[in-house]
């Protein structure tokens, strides 16, 4: 499991460049010759113009190369020279709220150089290496640190404490150790001395890390903490922990990327990494539109001090759509090993998948399922595998939670890329197309959905928000379960034919389904919903159905279902979280009353 | 330098030739073709080897033998030749013109290709543009720079429909410059000479580029069309400071011919032969809408696709779905019912729809109006099911009136004339005549203060307490 640096790996044991030959291009594969000693996966410089490259598959002489940008105009006979490295992102102070393409170039500087236009063969350090930072060290001359011991911090943002770690191979006594002060990340901060082999290895602000190796860890853990939404559908019905993964597959316009762009916004993580693979760029710039006006419900500070964005629009090239995903999960496991939990929206990893289909089909490596290649599902499985809740080296507890959008053909769950997802992830969010076009959103189907962490959350809800979170929660959902049932009665016979407690489960569940699990993620209050917002505004409905149960039989329905207290209960939604103790009181009350007028 | 000429022809198949012995090939370079009867083509390096070359031949490739064909490397990729002297002109689906008109005299050339927009450019599309057509207005109102496709099917009045939007969109309050770029894939002559014809009637001919291959031309043209299409859009837009609406009819033949490029190289085919590769594909012609920081102009785009047999999974749906800002989907039933334009709102959205509505740009009760509307229409649909089988009469009062609702929406809201242009004041008061037919207590979508302020009964009270 513990992985190695990609320096140690790679330029150990080989001296001097390689440099190899095109003799062939289609699309994004370059193959080239006289390329002996080329290791897989390593970095390549493609042509006169440097495009980046990465070697997928070495056949005696020659590396069959995927390229990162568009290979127009190369031709056979041009250079192709190694690099010596695998494809790496840089970590270090300036990462958070930076938006990066697939290979982590930052969008913002490469508009600088190549203007409103992504030209090609741009090169671009991911960090700003000329920014100060201010670190204060943490440890002492003649201590000794292992690998992934914090060495010292950097107030990144008003909200991101950025902790440099020695990076995981490096262990010893520190012989050096900088004072607190301003330095860029390049700097040599600490030189840790290796007792054994007498290496002295300097640590600076940045380090580097393959994207294709997980960075390591001490153990994983049960995840049992819940990571709050604020939706919900999902925190109260199909909740996921910290360091859980999540399926969101749905059809286009079921509401993916809304679900998932409010998750990012709302969820009580401390990083947040959002992956934009092979989606829409008018997206990315909503992302980067609303995100740094947008207030964390909890810290009250711009939701972009928190974020780093990776996008790779549907328009840039197909193979960093592919790296677009180790990127971004190489980043939250920096950020985990520091002791944060974070959570990471990949949308969408359908796309992900198709990128690895199309660079398959030029290998012309014989085809899996629907063409896509037969190690789809390893590859999906390694990539949420990358998730959990675990204890770093340096002992603190970090957690990576995966929430991965799905994009099945025509809403077709039966998809080889769902399906291989559903496997590996522990929830699933199935969107659902009909619940989308009555503008019922999120459009979350309850039925179809589950989370297999309701028991390992069980615990935290009952002691952290009330003790009957859990029989509310079952009480609901057995209601809606009946509801389903009835409502194929009354497609054949009418409602007239069921008696009145059933047209009464009707009347509840329709209630749950419009004032409790509908959500505008648009509305200035009903975007964020507080856990205990949400225990309270279920129990006002299953209040309402307990004491109307009893009036039956005495009072007609028809009287039930034309209260007053319904309206109330249909806008408690908009009234603010913070003040929804008072609003609970007063509509339990008013309701009491309402019904001990009927029944008189 | 200059670039050697090649007869060295291996292979013909479909609309792709096999040069052999040929050197310095550079991937997507241009090629020119001059078959034996010295016929002159154009085509595209789609693979480079040592030695050999793949081209696709844009014209085609009958009339072309492996002996007297000549082959071109221009050394170029495929270059447009722009100028706002464009506006007006008519070009087949390689880009010559076809009007009888001169040749254009480039201001500057660019690469059809284009280049992806850099994200942190990107202006968010915010700038209503009224349709004058209710249920795109109201329901899935369409902004600049966004994509949004006619989902359609063989026999519907999609032409009209996108005819009728591209005659009255405007931008409310705002006198700017226009354009419309049409490109036509496949489509008849009649096709063809109505949309030519109802730009005529208009006047829009002027402010208009057309790029036309027509279902008798070159299938293998048809890849190049949008892209030429859409490389004027962005000069017009970008570089002139237009405000350019790009109308593509008919994506499903594009796709078609790209299916058909696929099979002839004997690629691995994904679902139903499409090329795995359409999705991306698709996005880079479609990804070519947007607004740009600082800069004046935007396209918007209005791709019109046919769905086989009316199937919205169909992977040409499909994938466009994925790609665009939503899509307005007609329907049959409601064509047979005689309603034009027969726009069926419930699997119809704007992605885009929530910035551009509201106070200062629509009216203040847009949204809720429309959500309202949507809610209501869904259940009233959903009725009709339920009637076909148990009859009107075990309904109750109050779903009865969701399924008068329903039907008096298709009948009022939908129906319009081809030439009625109804302002998005007009459209939502409509909305909420409408809705003053349903009991208050349902109208959840809708804030209260808004039902006071519009529904007509209260606007009506709120004035006599004023006498």
């Amino acid at each position: 499991m513990v992985g190695v640096t990609n320096k140690k790996a790679l330029s150990g044991e080989r001296k001097g460049e390689i440099t190899g030959k095109i003799i062939k291009i289609s699309g994004p594969v370059v193959v080239a010759s006289g390329m002996r000693g080329i290791l897989m996966y390593e970095l390549v410089r493609v042509s006169e113009e440097g495009l980046i490259g990465e070697v997928i598959q070495i056949k005696g002489d020659n590396a069959i190369i995927q390229v990162y940008e568009e290979t127009t105009g190369i031709k056979p006979g041009s250079v192709v020279r190694s690099t010596g490295a695998s494809l790496s992102v840089e970590l270090g102070p300036g990462i958070i709220g930076g938006i990066y393409d697939g290979i982590q170039r930052p969008l913002l500087r490469i508009k600088d150089a190549s203007g409103d236009f992504i030209a090609r063969g741009i090169n671009v350090r991911p960090l700003d290496d000329k920014k100060k930072w201010h670190f204060l060290p943490s440890i002492n001359k003649g201590d000794k640190v292992e690998g992934g011991a914090i060495i010292g911090s950097i107030r990144e943002t008003s909200v991101v404490e950025h902790r440099i770690l020695v990076p995981p191979s490096v262990s010893g006594v520190v012989s050096s150790i900088v004072k607190e002060g301003d330095y860029t990340i390049d700097d040599v901060v600490a030189v840790v001395k290796n007792g054994e082999t007498g290496v002295e290895s300097e640590i600076r602000l940045s380090q580097k890390w393959s994207v294709r190796t997980s960075r390591p860890i001490r153990e994983k853990r049960d995840p049992s903490i819940p990571l709050i939404t604020g939706m919900r559908v999902i925190d109260t019905f199909f909740p996921i922990p910290k360091g859980g993964t999540a399926a969101i597959p749905g059809g286009f316009g079921t509401g993916k990327t809304v679900t998932q762009q409010s998750l990012a916004k709302w969820s009580d993580a401390d990083i947040i990494v959002y992956i934009g693979c092979g989606e829409r760029g008018n997206e990315m710039t909503d992302v980067l539109k609303t995100f740094p006006s947008l207030k964390d419900p909890r810290s009250g500070k711009p939701l972009m001090e928190r974020t780093v964005i990776i996008a790779n629009t549907s328009n840039m090239p197909v193979a960093a759509r592919e790296a677009s995903i180790y990127t971004g999960v190489t980043i939250a496991e920096y950020f985990r090993d520091m002791g944060y939990a974070v959570a990471l929206m990949a949308d969408s990893t359908s796309r992900w998948a198709e990128a690895l289909r199309e660079i398959s089909g030029r290998l012309e490596e014989l085809p899996g399922e629907e063409g896509y290649p037969a190690y789809l599902a390893s590859r999906l499985s390694q990539f949420y595998e990358r998730a959990g809740r675990v204890e770093s080296l340096n002992g603190k507890e970090g957690s990576i939670s995966i929430i991965g959008a799905v994009s099945p053909p025509g809403g077709d769950f039966s998809e080889p890329v769902t399906q291989n997802t559903l496997r590996v992830t522990k929830v699933f969010w199935a969107l659902d197309k009909n619940l989308a076009s009555r503008r019922h959103f999120p459009g979350i189907n309850w039925l179809e959905s589950y989370s297999l962490y309701l028991d390992q959350l069980e615990d935290w809800f009952s002691k952290n928000i009330a003790e009957d979170w859990n029989k509310l929660r079952e009480q609901a959902m057995i209601l809606l379960q009946k509801e389903e049932n009835l409502q194929e009665i009354v497609q054949l016979v009418g409602p007239d034919a069921l008696p009145e407690s059933e047209r009464l489960i009707l009347e509840v569940s329709k209630m749950i389904r419009e004032d409790f699990l509908q959500q505008n993620a648009f509305h200035e209050v009903d975007a964020f919903c507080s856990p205990e917002k949400q225990y309270k505004m279920l129990k006002i409905i299953l209040t309402f159905y307990e004491l109307a149960g009893r009036l039956l039989g005495n009072v007609p329905l028809e009287k039930i279902a034309a209260m007053k207290i319904k309206t109330d209960i249909a806008r408690m939604k908009e009234h603010k979280n913070e003040t929804f103790d008072k609003k609970y009181t007063e509509i339990i009350t008013k309701m009491q009353s309402e019904f001990k007028s009927m029944e008189e | 330098m200059a670039r050697m000429e090649y007869n060295t022809i291996r292979e013909v198949a479909g609309p792709l030739i096999i040069v052999e012995g040929v050197s310095d090939v550079a991937y997507g370079e241009l090629v020119k073709v001059v078959d034996s009867k010295g016929g002159k083509r154009t085509g595209q390096v789609l693979e480079s080897r040592e030695g050999l070359a793949v081209v696709q031949v844009f014209e085609g490739t009958q009339g072309i033998d492996v002996d007297k064909t000549k082959i071109k490397f221009t050394g170029d990729t495929f270059k447009l030749s722009l100028s706002e002297e464009m506006l007006g002109r008519v070009f087949n689906g390689t880009g010559k013109p076809i009007d009888k008109g001169p040749e254009i005299v480039p201001e500057k050339t660019a690469d059809v290709n284009g280049e992806p927009i850099n994200p942190v450019s990107r202006e968010y599309p915010e700038e209503f543009i009224q349709t004058g057509i209710s249920s795109i207005d109201v329901m899935n109102t369409l902004v600049r720079g966004q994509k949004l496709p006619i989902f359609s099917e063989a026999g519907l009045p999609h032409n009209q429909l996108a005819a009728q939007i591209a005659r009255q969109a405007t931008v409310l309050g705002q006198k700017e410059s226009f354009a419309v770029v049409f490109a036509a894939m496949g489509v008849t002559f009649e096709e063809s000479n109505f949309f030519m014809k109802q730009f005529e009637k208009t006047g829009t001919i002027e402010k208009m580029v057309a790029f036309i291959n027509l279902a008798s031309d070159p299938t293998i043209e048809r890849i190049i069309t949008p892209r030429l299409a859409l490389t004027t859009a962005e000069y017009l837009a970008f570089d002139k400071g237009m405000h350019v609406l790009v109308i593509l009819t008919d994506m499903t033949n594009y796709c078609e011919a790209l299916r058909e490029i696929s099979a002839s190289r004997n690629e691995i085919p994904g679902r139903r032969g499409y090329p795995g590769y359409m999705y991306t594909d698709l996005a880079m012609n479609y990804e070519r809408a947007g607004r740009i920081k600082g800069r004046k102009g935007s396209v918007t785009q209005i791709p019109i696709l046919t769905m086989p047999q009316g199937d919205i999974s169909h992977p040409i749906p499909d994938l466009t779905g994925y790609i665009t800002e939503g899509q307005i989907v007609l329907g049959k039933e409601l064509h047979k019912k005689g309603i034009y334009p027969p726009i069926d709102v419930l699997p119809s959205l704007s992605r885009l729809m929530n910035e551009g509505i509201g106070e200062g740009k629509t009216r203040e009760d847009h949204s809720g109006v429309s959500n309202q509307l949507y809610a209501a229409y869904a259940i009233g649909r959903d009725l009709r099911d339920l009637v076909a089988v148990v009859g009107e009469e075990a309904l109750s009062e109050n779903d009865r009136k969701f399924l008068h609702f329903a039907d008096r929406f298709e009948e009022t809201f939908t129906t319009q004339g081809v030439n009625e242009n109804r302002t998005i004041q007009e459209s939502l008061d409509l909305g909420w005549k409408l809705l003053s037919s349903l009991p208050e207590e349902e109208l959840k979508k809708v804030k209260v203060e808004h039902i006071k302020k519009y529904m007509g009964k209260y606007v009506g009270k709120q004035a006599d307490k004023k006498d």
